[in-house]
């Protein structure tokens, strides 16, 4: 890993002024960014910790909605989003206990990795992802791997989740790595129900729009048992072909919506 | 060059480090705790967990400088001031919860941290928290075991060894 200056400011304010500079980097938890540096695929000058601003903490439930500060654990949204079950759940299996104990929540959306969790839970609760200048709604965000509609320097200050009547987040994980290979979260709302995939596309996350007006219709796995996703745009490896993929969106999506509740 | 200050095994311990050096090198170097350990030096592994402000981490994906005026614990606090091993350590010492020992500080403090959030784990509990701790001699089944054995629980059942 290179040597970069660090600074760790206490409001969001010094934060978006210590970012100004050139090649100057956010940091969250660390553990994705960490890593990335240690490999030298990322060489900032200069990190800017998020962990010491104090705005950025904390789990709120505003009437339909719960916002959760940007710089959250994973761990902390486990305990915390009691409100929504279905989202601690998914927090409370993110990576092992330590991983958790960083992590954090802004961290996960900002770097948008394909087969992450978090961005199936925004797109799925139609969240809106707040920044220190201005409210991005979910469908919005997410721009394909690793991209996202947040701007140099901009930081994810909270997300707000709009908590649906039911939800459900099924992982088929990847063993060694624990990443999802296929997550499915599929949540119903008073207006429609949102199906969203993650691990799956090389377009990253995404919505599964025959599920959802399948779904709408009849809110049972019955109803999505005829429907196929085309495998074409599919993440092909050795953990999983393109079509292996494909059929285990399908098989995720039911057991969500078997599971929701 | 920056100063860092943080209270290590009950004391305050604090050196200039770089911005990239990580809280693993800090202790292990500054400090001479070589008791944690860098298995894989990537996150996966578990053998670097040690506890800032209670809870674990892998140190060696935390920045030293992100754990200013933090409490930090580690295998070599464990034990008491005479030498004598705290339960936990007694019980994997008892139970054959190691072979060759790289991975054991990680798991003694995995398990110190499961055992203050879930005082009486099952067995499928223990072997869920310790996803992110790899052990490449024991096959885990002693580790189970001897966690069971700290937190009180009768591990007769438990398959022989």
């Amino acid at each position: 890993m290179y040597n970069f200056e660090f600074e760790k400011p206490s409001t969001v304010a010094d934060a978006v002024a210590a970012l100004a500079g050139d090649e100057a980097q956010a940091l969250g938890g660390g553990q994705t960014l960490i890593p990335t540096m240690k490999q030298r695929l990322a060489s900032p000058s200069k990190l800017v910790s998020l962990s010491g601003i104090t705005e950025m903490q904390g789990v709120q439930r505003e009437g339909a909605s719960l916002t959760i500060g940007g710089a959250v654990s994973h761990a902390d949204v486990a305990a915390q989003a009691t409100d929504y079950p279905a989202l601690a759940e998914m927090a409370g299996h993110i990576g092992d206990p330590a991983v958790r104990n960083r992590g954090t929540i802004g961290g996960s959306l900002a770097n948008n990795d394909p087969s992450a969790d978090y961005p199936a839970a925004a797109l799925a609760s139609a969240a809106t992802v707040v920044t220190n200048a201005r409210e991005i709604a979910a469908d919005d965000y997410f721009q394909g791997m690793f991209d996202t509609a947040l701007e140099d320097g901009e930081i994810i200050t909270g997300v707000k989740f709009l908590v649906p009547q039911a939800a459900n987040y099924q992982k088929f994980v990847q063993p060694a790595s624990r990443f999802a290979l296929v997550g499915v979260f599929v949540a119903k709302h008073a207006d429609g129900v949102r199906v969203a995939v993650t691990g799956a596309s090389e377009e990253g996350v995404f919505r599964w729009s025959e599920a959802e007006a399948a779904l709408d219709a009849d809110f049972s796995a019955d109803a999505i048992a005829g429907l196929t996703l085309d495998p074409s745009g599919m993440i092909g490896d050795l953990h999983g072909t393109k079509e292996y993929r494909a059929h285990l969106v399908g098989v995720m999506t039911k057991r969500a919506v078997a599971a929701a509740d | 060059m920056a100063k860092v200050s943080m209270t290590v095994n009950g004391k305050a311990a604090s050196a200039d480090v770089e911005g990239r050096t990580l809280l693993v090198s800090f202790l292990r170097e500054e400090l001479g705790l070589t008791g944690v350990h860098v298995g894989c030096d990537t996150s996966q592994c578990g053998a670097c967990v040690v506890h800032v402000d209670g809870k674990a981490v892998k140190s060696c994906t935390m920045l030293a400088l992100e754990a200013e005026g933090s409490e930090v614990a580690t295998i070599e606090g464990q034990a008491a001031e005479d030498g004598s091993l705290n339960t936990i350590q007694a019980a994997f010492q008892e139970h054959h919860g190691l072979q060759c020992g790289f991975c054991t500080p990680g798991m003694v403090m995995s398990a110190a941290a499961l055992l203050k959030d879930n005082p009486k784990p099952s067995e499928q509990e223990i072997r869920t928290y310790l996803e992110g701790n790899l052990c490449r001699c024991t096959g885990y089944h002693n580790i189970v075991k001897s966690i069971m054995a700290a937190s009180g629980q009768d591990v007769s059942a438990l398959a022989a060894e």
